[in-house]
This record gives structure tokens, C-alpha cells and sequence, in this order.
């Protein structure tokens, strides 16, 4: 019990808590977008490897770090155009689509970083994100550092929630989007573009996914490595249904995950080899699970989602 | 532009769906050789001779080909039923872990009671493995997809925890490796000096069976009217979660057997490299035959040639063997728009 009191009062492990959250916001909250719309984007797993890879290589080629952040969200939001012509625009399976999506953009990224760099066996490093203090608030103790002394990008995911709720509930635009992704007649029926809003929808999600991917070559590991990914996109996916598909419940879900993941951790450290360290790596994954299980009876699904939609067909 | 469902798609526009995805998937294969350098005309040719140029590499090629009917039948089975069991990764391994446990010690010396305990094992392990996530979709609710997704990630440690523990070779000094099977327990070689191995036949009568209980069974027959409308088989008076609960263990089953199959075939023992990839590789061999069993043995020979042929070429000209994972995960996708061409007919106007 000592133990678990003593990690919950270091700062590092709110500090790391966050940290391990923010992938997830940026990867649920583009999950969210698409599935807002109608539409799910298995392909989250791929666009979060192929945004970190490519992110990290544009860096790594001599580009600033935005630069870099801009490469990985114009690529994740290319990827999701491909999923969105496919599942939009032809109507194709998006479970079948998405998982292809997956496969094509993380074999496209392992495919690019051996063909760059053939004969590197240790990753190659780059200058990350550092982190910021904002003054008065980072001196809070305890929340301080661990909301307000962070690198840029965990800023902007937080910044991120509140434009994606402030658009999805206060804006026509938003209400587009869940129209399309409730009742995509009636949204036709009162003038808007099915095929574009969705369209959009993806192509955004996507892009933040991609960011999410950026997040870990660029401010959490400097370096890209193979499988680095370890289904944080699947995970996105179960927060997604956890936070009843609301950005500012996908903020807490991310949070609450990020602090267990990083208890995890701890704990492991502190219990020693007396259990397989598998068992606590096991753990988020099974995590996830329980909290599908938790929430699924009275999970509330956007009606239209997975139902392709062609105009004048019922 | 409207889309019109076809009556019926005639064979012909079967064959020859499958057949334009993958000349295209591998037309577009052009960019990422370009873009490592590699003169076209020699790779492509080095690509095919690397998989189907020689007694070697098609025997190389089949030996790939084994695991991926299995998988590949496996997600036949689960997606007929719309069962959307993305788990076939993690149940070879499951079904990999259970040959080991049961063949590693020798309590028998025959093989004709070695090799199907193991089959057994194997698929029950698989078949467990895939009715959690199934049991949690009919009871709870629970979407599969995620669930399935999830616990390859599990069963993958799982696997790493074995290797390290009890399972352990106490031989492989240290190295996360498996105690391997005893000699009774090795499938057959088919062809002499080759790794072909009698899991081949295992994956070929499992493609009959299947076909005859998808298209000549009261079972098979619910599996597809469940898939295809859930609501109004339920009408019927099917069970639907009785439905699904059968095809998951004939699904997770298949998967299984395509790990005993690795095991017992090729390595001999479990480690963490024992799949590269096969239970996501037969979503795209089930996709390009159109979830039709006997399609899967060749649409998985041929996936197995791309990565035959792309792993010698890739040797000999120096380009990642990632490629062709690319090309895999490129004909799923124009799979899926040959399919949609062969089922409507596109009306322009």
C-alpha cells in the first residue's frame, strides 16, 4: 500500500501519465471524427506508424520540427483519402478497408525507412520536442507539471479536444458531420454532401492519427523503430466506444489510460521479478477489453456507422 | 454514375476479378521498386524465378502456401458469417504454443497418435482462443473486431512469457525458444531434401472439408444466412449466437492448425518469429478468393509466391523484403474494387 501511495505522489508518474496520453488523444479523437461521420477507420494502426515514420524522416532529412509534424499529417491524411474513396466514395467495406489500410501504410513506412537508411542497426536519433513550462500554472503542484510542462504537441492535443468539440457541437459544419453519421438521407435531403462531409471527416481524422504517430518519433522516443506502434491505433479504437464518441470524455478516457499505463510501469518496477514482466504488458490490452466490456450495453453507436451510403438507394 | 447488382456474376468475371487485382497490385509494386532503385524489368523477373522458377522455390512457395490456406480458411469461415474474427494471428500462435506443450514430451512413440493429439490441441487452443471475443459479441455485445485485434497483442506475450519460462529450452542457453517437439511429432517431409511438409495435405483436406460444410450443410447453411442477414435469420428461427459460437471454433480452429502446422512442419519448436504476419496475410488471401474455400488454396499460393519471389529478389538487388508486404496489402485493396466491379454493373449516367 506504501508503495502505491509513494507512486502516486512523485511527479514523474503524472508527468508520464500525460505523456502516454497524448498519442491517445490525438489517435481517438481522429477515430472520433470518422466514426462521428459514419465511417470506422481501421486504418488508425497504419496512419499512426506510417505519420510516426514519416514525421521522423522529414526531421531526419534536414526539415524543421513543424515541418516534419505538417509531412506526417499530409501523409496520414493522404492514407485516409485512400480509405475514404474506397469506403465513401465506392462503398466498400470498411472493415475490409481498413484493415488493408493498416497493412499498406505500415509496410509503405517500413518499406521507406529500410530503403533510406539500408544499413543503419541502431535507430538514428533526432532533436525532439522539448517541453515548455507555462509560467504560474507548471508551479502547481503535482498537476502543474504534469498538465503544463509538456513539449508542444501534448499542448496541441489538448488544444485539439476543444476545437474538435467546439466544432462537432457548436458549428453547422459539426452538425454536418453527425448528421451524415446518424442519417445520411435526411443530411442529403437538406442539401449536404454525404460523399464530401465524410469525405472531409476522414481525410481529418486521419491526419490527426498521423499525429498521434508524430507524437512518438518526435517528443516521447526520438527514433523510429519497428512495431514501435504496439497497437495504440486498436486502443484508440476501444477508448472511441469508451468515451461514447465525445471529445471531452475521450480526454478523460485517454487520461485515465495514461495514468494506469504509467502506474503499470511503476508498479512492475517496484514488485520486481516476482511476476513475468509479460503480465504487466498485457495489462493496457486487456485493459481496453474491460473497458469495451464495461461500457458496451449501453454503448451508443452513430446509427449510420459502417452503412454505406449511395444516393437514392435505400 | 449509379452502381447496378449483377444477377449473377458469371465465373468468368470470378476469375478474372481475382486475376486484374493482383496484375495491378503488382503493376503498382513499380513505384516502390523505382523508388529503391531497382531496374523493373530485372526484379520482376528475378521475382518470379525467385518463387516459381525452379523444383526449389515452388516447393518454397507451397511451404509459404501451407499457413496461409490455413489462415486464409480460417477467416473464410469467421467472414461467411460476418464473424469479423481479425484474431487469426494470435490463435496460430495459441494453437503453436499447444503442439508444443503436447509434442515435447514424448508419451507416445507412434505418430499416427502424436500428430493428430496435436492437431486437436492445436485447434482447441485456436478455437478457445476465438470464442472469448465471440461469447463477449453474442452475450455483451462487445464488438469483435477490437477484441480480436487486441488479444493478438496478448496472446504475443503470452507466447514471449512461455518461451522465457516454462516452456523454455533449457538447451537454447538463455534464447526465448521452446523446448522443440520430439521426432515423432515432425510432419513427413513431401518432397525429399525440401522443407515441403505433409502440412500441405492437412491444409488441402481442411479446404474441401470447409467447402462441403460452407456449401453442403444445414451448418454451412446458416453460417451463410447469418452472414448475410442476421435479422432475418433470426426470423428463421436460427440461433444466431449458437451459429456464431460454431463458427468460431471452426474458425479459430483452422487458425490453430495453421500454428501445429508450423511447429510440426518447419521449426520444430515456438518463438516469437514463428509468423511473420500470416493471420493478417489471410484476410487477404480469404478477400481475393471471394471467401470461397477452394479459391483460398490459390489465392494463398499466391500470396506465398509474392513473398517467396520478393524475399530472393529483394536478396539479390539489395531492396527491403517489406515489399512485399506492400504488394499484399495493395492487391486487398484493388480486391476489393475488382469485387465490387465483378458484383454491379457501373451505369453512367
Amino acid at each position: 500500500m506504501g508503495e502505491v501511495i509513494d507512486i502516486l505522489l512523485a511527479v514523474s508518474f503524472w508527468v508520464a501519465a500525460v505523456r502516454i496520453a497524448t498519442p491517445l488523444i490525438f489517435g481517438t479523437l481522429g477515430e472520433l471524427i470518422c466514426e462521428r461521420a459514419g465511417v470506422l477507420n481501421l486504418g488508425i494502426e497504419g496512419i499512426f506508424t506510417v505519420g510516426a515514420m514519416s514525421g521522423w524522416m522529414a526531421v531526419y532529412q534536414g526539415m524543421g520540427l513543424w515541418g516534419g509534424v505538417l509531412v506526417a499529417v499530409g501523409v496520414g491524411m493522404g492514407f485516409g483519402l485512400i480509405h475514404a474513396g474506397f469506403t465513401v466514395g465506392l462503398g466498400v467495406s470498411q472493415h475490409v478497408t481498413g484493415i488493408g489500410i493498416t497493412l499498406l501504410a505500415s509496410s509503405a513506412a517500413y518499406f521507406t525507412y529500410r530503403t533510406v537508411l539500408p544499413d543503419v542497426t541502431s535507430p538514428p536519433r533526432i532533436e525532439p520536442f522539448e517541453p515548455i513550462a507555462i509560467p504560474l500554472l507548471s508551479d502547481i503542484p503535482l498537476i502543474g507539471p504534469a498538465l503544463f510542462h509538456q513539449t508542444a504537441l501534448t499542448y496541441l492535443a489538448f488544444v485539439s479536444v476543444i476545437v474538435t468539440a467546439w466544432v462537432l457541437y457548436r458549428t453547422p459544419l459539426g452538425l454536418a458531420v453527425r448528421a451524415v453519421g446518424e442519417n445520411p438521407a435526411a443530411a442529403e435531403a437538406q442539401g449536404i454532401s454525404v460523399v464530401a462531409v465524410r469525405t472531409g471527416a476522414v481525410a481529418v481524422g486521419s491526419g490527426f492519427m498521423a499525429l498521434g504517430g508524430a507524437f512518438l518519433t518526435m517528443s516521447a522516443f526520438n527514433a523510429f523503430f519497428f512495431e514501435m506502434v504496439g497497437g495504440r491505433g486498436w486502443i484508440c479504437i476501444a477508448l472511441v466506444v469508451f468515451a461514447s464518441w465525445q471529445p471531452a470524455k475521450a480526454l478523460l478516457g485517454a487520461f485515465l489510460f495514461g495514468a494506469f499505463d504509467a502506474f503499470q510501469v511503476r508498479l512492475q518496477q517496484s514488485i520486481g521479478a516476482a511476476i513475468p514482466y509479460q503480465v504487466f504488458l498485457m495489462l493496457p490490452y486487456l485493459l481496453s477489453i474491460l473497458a469495451l466490456i464495461l461500457v458496451s450495453r449501453r454503448a451508443a453507436y452513430p446509427r449510420a456507422l459502417m452503412v454505406p451510403y449511395r444516393k437514392g438507394e435505400r | 454514375m449509379r452502381l447496378e447488382p449483377r444477377e449473377s456474376p458469371g465465373l468468368g468475371l470470378r476469375f478474372a476479378a481475382p486475376a486484374s487485382a493482383i496484375v495491378v497490385a503488382l503493376l503498382l509494386a513499380a513505384i516502390p521498386l523505382a523508388f529503391a532503385g531497382a531496374p523493373l524489368a530485372t526484379a520482376y523477373a528475378a521475382m518470379f524465378d525467385g518463387a516459381l522458377g525452379s523444383v526449389f522455390a515452388l516447393t518454397e512457395t507451397l511451404t509459404r502456401a501451407t499457413p496461409l490456406i490455413l489462415t486464409g480458411l480460417a477467416v473464410t469461415a469467421a467472414f461467411r458469417a460476418k464473424l469479423w474474427n481479425i484474431g487469426a494471428e494470435g490463435q496460430l500462435y495459441a494453437g503453436a504454443l499447444a503442439a508444443v506443450v503436447i509434442a515435447s514430451h514424448a508419451w507416445s512413440s507412434s505418430p499416427f497418435v502424436m500428430i493428430p493429439s496435436m492437431m486437436v490441441a492445436g485447434a482447441a487452443a485456436g478455437a478457445v482462443l476465438l470464442l472469448i471475443p465471440t461469447l463477449l459479441k453474442t452475450r455483451l455485445g462487445v464488438d469483435e473486431v477490437v477484441t480480436t485485434l487486441l488479444l493478438n497483442f496478448v496472446m504475443l506475450l503470452f507466447v514471449s512469457m512461455m518461451v522465457e519460462g516454462p516452456l523454455q529450452d533449457p538447451m537454447s542457453m538463455g534464447w526465448p525458444q521452446s523446448e522443440p517437439i520430439v521426432d515423432e511429432a515432425v510432419l513427413p517431409e513431401l518432397v525429399p531434401r525440401t522443407r515441403l511438409h505433409a502440412g500441405l495435405i492437412i491444409a488441402l483436406v481442411a479446404a474441401v472439408l470447409l467447402s462441403l460444410l460452407i456449401n453442403r450443410t444445414r451448418w454451412g447453411l446458416e453460417m451463410r444466412a447469418v452472414g448475410a442477414n442476421a435479422d432475418a435469420a433470426r426470423f428463421a428461427g436460427m440461433k444466431i449466437g449458437r451459429v456464431m459460437v460454431f463458427t468460431a471454433i471452426i474458425s479459430g480452429g483452422l487458425a490453430g492448425l495453421a500454428g501445429v502446422s508450423e511447429v510440426a512442419g518447419v521449426r520444430g519448436y515456438v518463438t516469437l518469429d514463428l509468423s511473420p504476419g500470416y493471420g493478417y496475410a489471410g484476410i487477404v488471401v480469404a478477400m481475393l478468393a471471394q471467401l470461397s474455400a477452394l479459391g483460398v488454396v490459390v489465392s494463398a499460393i499466391f500470396i506465398a509466391a509474392v513473398f517467396v519471389g520478393a524475399d530472393s529478389m529483394g536478396r539479390a538487388m539489395g531492396v527491403s523484403s517489406y515489399l512485399a508486404d506492400l504488394i499484399v496489402a495493395l492487391s486487398l485493396l484493388t480486391m476489393l474494387v475488382a469485387g465490387l466491379v465483378a458484383r454491379y454493373r457501373i451505369r453512367w449516367a
